[in-house]
């Protein structure tokens, strides 16, 4: 094999560890660190984020050595709105309120699946929204305000 | 006698009427996130473990939270069964002969086999997590801060051996967990640490944001990757009585996986997957016919998911009287007591025998409503099944968010879930398993709080964890298992073992 191939699997992996390390172990040193006595807040993060780095920097340096499996297929419809879905409700339910934001929550995660239509994502994200209103916010008694402030044309 | 007083405590705990309904509540809503398809045990509760918090009393939210365990546990056996999908490793093994049984028309004996083997088997480990559970938290009362260290130590180790693939990403996992797991208001001094100046990190970061974040939304990811139909070729479920001959056959197989499983469970980091694997090693080697385990063995489904519910059982001793979870499930559990203001260890046994009992007792009520309950409603399990998933995930999000924000109405937890979903779809991706990081998220704060108390007793002296004798034999086990999985020769084994598991 050549010298200078990587397995990407697992050259990312090593990669990504050593990162959080750097991160981690950047940020420890802002705090104080404190002797083995007195461990100070910065003390036991350092050490685990220099582990960190060197368990990423053997994952990288066994990436050069074996080829791993592939990859594979990567979920990025799936991605692309799945993730954003609890991010908007998290900006939203507050201002838009309860129901008109879970609506559009539900309906974002709908169209991660390519085989949604678009008549039944409106069917599913409604009939979440009435179920959901129903249970969490009439029946266990959630402290959601179901319509916010920001339609304040809908009497809430 | 000392132990029926305590178990009389706990039934009549367990058995108000509203624990009563809790615990029917949380089998149901388990068994119906459980059987959809892809969505293993720990997903199941890690979804719906906010709605336990809308329930003031914490005996009936962890009441409820131990019936959801049951019947996720028995849903994902059901599409092991049913459709050749196991939602969890610990229910794959099921997979191979209990799916041949379905095809050869006998879905109803394998699924009335798989629920009476687990009764059984929850009902011995009941009695045996009320026998052992009061000694070992005398033991553990006399535990100071170097042997907890050195325990939780033992606990992450385990973890590692139990996880597939790379041993150095599993351990790199941990780190990491551990790292994610400090985030927050340092316990000593009370400086904000790695919170990135957002004040709603420093209480750290949420338990069940991260949880949903990484078993949850990663999993939906990896399921939308190829989409593809299911086929459940049993509509109907039907001669669900096994034969006078499937009793014969099946009842040793229920008491090797019972003794098997209860032992192995009680092990940290994960003994209910290697107790169905074990069981079912050990039912093919003593079988006269081996050659039809593979082909739809009766004694291929009903010794392992004994072995694997006992295992469940009895991974709640390490839970209960030292507070250290075995494996992510229970990681979940301490998670849920802990924002309940409970401390998981030694001391709720003393302090809150009614929580303590309460909980034991209604593991067999638990099991015994499964019972009861699941296999008259197996058809509406079965349909389902058919259920196509693109109705079903918009839901598992909906229902994810609501319950991520009910915790404590903050929108960052959302912002968390849909980064540690990202985080747990990319490493899952690498080949790395969630479950080492859930398990390091949860012990970080304690293992640095036992450290650091222990040097300050010590003066400073890192000795103290080998001169103290109960922390240095716990030190060395750790060694060992580490030693052990290194070997090439165990390495190459366990890489045989997770292929065949897989398939």
């Amino acid at each position: 094999m050549n010298k200078l191939s990587i397995d990407p699997t697992n050259g990312a992996c090593g990669a990504i560890f050593v990162a959080a390390g750097l991160f981690f172990g950047y940020q420890s040193l802002g705090q104080e660190i404190g002797t083995a006595f007195r461990m100070g807040p910065g003390y036991f993060p350092l050490v685990l984020s220099g582990i960190l780095i060197v368990l990423g920097a053997i994952i990288i340096f066994q990436a050069t050595r074996t080829a791993g499996e592939p990859i594979g297929a990567i979920a990025w419809r799936g991605m692309f709105f799945i993730l954003p879905a609890p991010i908007f409700f998290g900006l939203t339910v507050r201002g838009l309120g309860f129901v008109p934001s879970l609506f559009v929550t539900a309906l974002i995660a709908a169209f991660a699946s390519q085989r949604m239509r678009p008549g039944t994502a409106i069917i599913v994200a409604l009939a979440l929204t009435i179920f959901s209103t129903i249970v969490f916010s009439y029946a266990l008694g959630l402290p959601f305000q179901r319509f916010g402030p920001w339609i304040p044309w809908v009497g809430a | 006698m000392e132990l029926f007083d305590n178990l009389a405590l706990g039934f009549v705990t367990a058995s108000t009427l509203w624990n009563l309904i809790f615990c029917l509540v949380g089998v149901l809503l388990g068994t119906l996130i459980g059987v959809l398809p892809g969505i293993g045990a720990t997903a199941t509760i890690a979804m719906l473990l906010p709605v336990t918090f809308q329930i003031g009393d914490p005996v009936s939210s962890l009441i409820m939270l131990a019936g959801i365990y049951y019947g996720a546990q028995y849903g994902g056996s059901t599409t092991a069964i049913l459709i050749n999908m196991p939602g969890e490793s610990s229910s794959a093994v099921t997979a191979i002969d209990g799916y041949q049984m379905a095809r050869q028309g006998r879905a109803g004996a394998a699924l009335a086999t798989a629920a009476l083997g687990s009764f059984f088997a929850g009902t011995v480990a009941t009695f045996l997590v009320a026998l052992f559970a009061p000694p070992l938290t005398k033991i553990a009362l006399q535990f100071g801060s170097a042997e907890y260290f050195s325990l939780m130590v033992v606990g992450l180790v385990s973890s590692i051996a139990l996880a597939h693939g790379s041993v150095v990403k599993a351990l790199a996992m941990v780190v990491l967990g551990l790292l994610l797991g400090l985030v927050g208001s340092d316990i000593f001094e009370g400086t904000p640490r790695f919170t990135l100046g957002i004040r709603e990190f420093a209480d750290g970061l949420n338990f069940v944001a991260v949880a949903v974040g990484v078993f949850g939304v990663a999993e939906i990811l990896r399921n939308l990757e190829n989409e593809h139909d299911r086929s459940v070729m049993i509509r109907k479920v039907t001669g669900l009585m096994p034969t006078r001959k499937d009793f014969r056959r099946m009842t040793a197989p229920i008491l090797r996986g019972t003794g098997l499983g209860s032992v192995l469970g009680i092990l940290p980091g994960g003994g209910a997957i290697l107790a169905s694997f074990a069981s079912y090693t050990l039912e093919k080697r003593v079988a006269k016919n081996p050659e039809e385990f593979g082909k739809g063995a009766i004694e291929g489904v009903a010794g392992p998911e004994s072995a694997n519910n006992a295992a469940a059982q009895t991974s709640f001793i390490p839970m209960l009287t030292l507070g250290i979870p075995a494996n992510p499930v229970m990681a979940l559990m301490i998670g849920a007591m802990i924002i309940q203001g409970i401390v998981p260890g030694p001391d709720v046994a003393a302090e809150r025998p009614a929580l303590f009992w309460g909980l034991i007792a209604s593991m067999w009520i638990g099991n015994l409503m499964l019972i009861v309950l699941n296999l008259p409603l197996i058809g509406l399990w079965v349909r389902l099944l058919t259920v196509p998933y693109q109705v079903l995930f918009p839901a598992i999000m909906a229902f994810s968010a609501i319950g991520v924000y009910s915790v404590k109405s903050s929108a960052w937890d959302l912002y968390s879930v849909a980064f540690f979903g990202f985080l747990g779809y990319v490493l899952a991706k690498l080949r790395c398993e969630p479950a080492p990081l859930l398990l390091g998220f949860v012990l970080g704060p304690m293992l640095e709080e036992n450290l650091r108390r222990a040097m300050i007793l010590s003066r400073g002296d890192p000795s103290t964890f080998v001169t103290r004798p109960i922390s240095a034999i716990l030190l060395l086990a750790a060694a060992l298992v580490l030693v052990v999985v290194l070997l090439p020769s165990v390495r190459k084994k366990r890489e045989e073992v997770f292929v065949e598991e897989d398939a």
